[in-house]
């Protein structure tokens, strides 16, 4: 067992540390409080090859591997969530599911583009009767000669709005239930494809939630994703990989969380001395390193995974369950160490434990996360 | 255009500590960096290479670990990399080292030589000029701006209180301060090519032609005495005064302290 990152991974963890400081961090708190999607960060992230880390040189993207793509997650939710989960949505979610189950024709045309950064991906699963239930879809698609024909709506989109391509999920054959699930790749310029409500958050205020509607949405017949009735299974694996970056933002925040921590409790006296120097600072301290390391351990071993093994859900539930867990708990206690302080927005620990919360609900709640994983103990 | 860029790993002075009893830098635990200076110089090679069209060659004189720059250099974009590196170099002054990378320069294509102006960790500004001379060519320091047409290079270099034009036909050297550009960044796939499908080229005493008693410690005449920490001295004050109020004023400091 080797617990060490390689060379070239421990370089890229240090280009991605030094863009987060120098171009994320800087406007962390202004894209929170003002809810502004950055896109002068998305731009220079495209730029720089951010938007497609583990994507196939040959479709454009940089070649590397999974962890590569989990530490530039990583670092830059230590300093902003919100760009954390713009990158983590587009690939994992946007990106990945055309990688692995697109035709030649489809990985030209949409999967070039997205590993290239050059368009934004987004995936829309959930609406508003089918959440944790993602088999209550209602969204209909209806085969019409050439092209299906969608009706239906989706809620909560990462990258609503923003995103060029859209994976999205409707019952082609509603009596099969989650065999009757079909997948498609919608453009946004599609006709009868409209952005809703763009929703107002607690937390990654940054990021852009909304709502997805399909009118009489046409869609190509070529841009059925994998088979007809195959869609929930597309949508099931494609959330093991994105449950992955989401425990890499929640590991991102936590660390970031820490850092401000270690710092305040330093500077800050009371009764004559830095609170650094009272055991109860210290124990908190060492609690919150000791979940963080082995959060990151767990993470780390279900990124390998996902480019070693054939099925990594449950490395990745319990990647993300934890992960997430740690996050709020490190958060709240980030913010309880900063004391008055640490509840006003002079500090960035409280907008950390709102970006926090998150973590344990989208891309499966941590209550599905606990499902995956006794599901397999148990059968 | 071949360009060649030499670029040196130093500690990051930012976090190093000076070791209060014997005056010397502690190293140890402290994270290595390309140069600011050098990576200035390895950016404007670039933008040549990206304007114009170049060929970008980096080395390195330093023990194996400088490997680790070298790779960054290329995840930036330079073409091929070469680390002179052996232990004969050990020890080296600043005029042993000029003579041991011009020796390593000669082997290779080049039409311009870009260093840094000066390395954090010692800041003499010496070896990019000294290579020029090795190599009987031309030295422009301090280059502000870059720019070339046909085979002639025109450098803004700069004073503390102006800046030359200077035009120079290649081959030449020029050395170049952190104000010249804002380096890029590596991209990830950058990295992993570097790493992957790109070599370091290591070069021993044994690949150069070099007089051994002009290399390493031998080949220094520089003896360091000692080293010791700026004193530190207690906080000036401002006094703002129209000129005959100021010359009372420090007349009467200095008569004050017994210097006058």
């Amino acid at each position: 067992m080797n617990f060490m990152l390689s060379k070239e991974q421990e370089m890229a963890r240090t280009l991605f540390h030094d863009f987060a400081e120098n171009e994320v961090k800087p406007l962390a708190q202004e894209v929170d409080e003002t809810e502004r999607f950055p896109a002068e960060t998305v731009e220079k992230m495209q730029k720089l090859g951010f938007l497609g880390i583990p994507q196939p040189k040959e479709y454009g993207g940089q070649g590397c591997d999974t962890l590569t793509y989990v530490l530039c997650v990583e670092e830059l939710s230590k300093v902003c969530a919100t760009t954390g989960v713009i990158v983590s949505a587009h690939t994992s979610l946007g990106t990945d599911p055309i990688k692995k189950f697109g035709t030649p024709e489809q990985k030209e045309k949409y999967l070039r583009p997205l590993a290239s950064g050059e368009k934004l991906g987004a995936f829309g699963l959930t609406e508003p009767n089918a959440g944790t239930d993602a088999s209550g879809q209602q969204t209909k698609a209806v085969l019409d000669g050439d092209h299906y024909v969608l009706n239906g709506s989706k809620i909560f989109i990462t990258n609503g709005g923003k995103a060029d391509v859209y994976i999205i999920f409707a019952m082609t054959d509603k009596s099969k239930g989650t065999r009757g699930i079909s997948a498609f790749i919608v453009e946004k310029d599609f006709p009868g494809f409209r952005i809703g409500t763009k929703e107002k958050k607690m937390g990654i205020r940054g990021s852009s939630t909304t709502e997805l509607i399909f009118e009489n949405c046409i869609v190509p017949k070529e841009n059925l994703l994998g088979q007809e009735g195959q869609g929930f299974k597309i949508a099931m694996q494609t959330l093991d990989g994105g449950r992955i970056g989401i425990a890499a933002q929640a590991l991102g925040i936590a660390e970031g969380a820490f850092e401000e921590t270690v710092k305040y409790v330093k500077e800050r006296k009371q009764f004559g001395r830095p609170i650094a120097k009272f055991q109860n600072t210290q124990f908190q301290l060492a609690d919150m390193k000791t979940k963080i390391e082995a959060a990151k351990l767990l993470v780390y071993r279900a990124a390998v995974a996902k480019d070693t093994q054939k099925i990594y859900s449950v490395e990745a539930a319990m990647a993300k369950l934890f992960a997430a867990e740690v996050a709020m708990e490190v958060t709240t206690k980030a913010v309880q160490l900063h004391g008055g302080y640490g509840y006003t927005r002079e500090y960035p620990v409280e907008r950390m434990m709102r970006d926090a919360k998150i973590t344990e609900i989208y891309e499966g709640t941590s209550e599905v996360q606990r499902m995956v994983i006794s599901g397999n103990i148990l059968k | 255009m071949n360009i060649v860029v030499c670029i040196k790993q130093v500690p990051n002075t930012n976090e190093v500590k000076l070791d209060p009893v014997k005056g010397t830098l502690i190293r140890d635990g402290v994270p290595s960096i390309m140069n600011p200076d050098d990576k200035a110089g390895l950016e404007a090679a670039l933008r040549l290479k990206d304007s114009m069209g170049a060929h970008v060659t980096v080395v390195s004189m330093g023990p194996l670990q400088a490997d680790a720059v070298l790779r960054e250099a290329m995840a930036m974009g330079a073409d091929d990399a070469y680390l002179i590196s052996d232990r004969a170099f050990g020890g080296a002054d600043t005029l042993a080292t000029s003579t041991t990378i011009a020796a390593a320069i000669k082997k290779l294509p080049y039409d311009l030589i870009i260093t840094g102006r000066q390395a954090i960790d010692g800041d003499t500004a010496q070896v990019g000029p000294q290579i020029a001379e090795h190599l009987n060519i031309p030295n422009v320091s301090y280059a502000e701006d870059i720019q070339v047409e046909g085979d002639t290079v025109t450098v803004k270099r700069q004073y503390e209180d102006r800046y030359h034009t200077v035009k120079v036909k290649m081959p030449c050297l020029i050395t170049a301060l952190s104000e010249l550009n804002q380096p890029r960044y590596m991209t990830p796939g950058g990295i992993f090519d570097a790493y992957r499908e790109k070599t370091v080229t290591t070069w021993t005493v044994n690949d150069i032609e070099v007089d051994m008693d002009k290399i390493g410690l031998k080949g220094s005449p520089t003896r360091v005495f000692q080293s010791f920490p700026k004193s530190l001295k207690a906080a000036g004050t401002v006094v703002t005064l129209d000129g005959e109020e100021a010359a009372d004023y420090m007349l009467e400091k200095l008569r004050e302290k017994f210097i006058i």
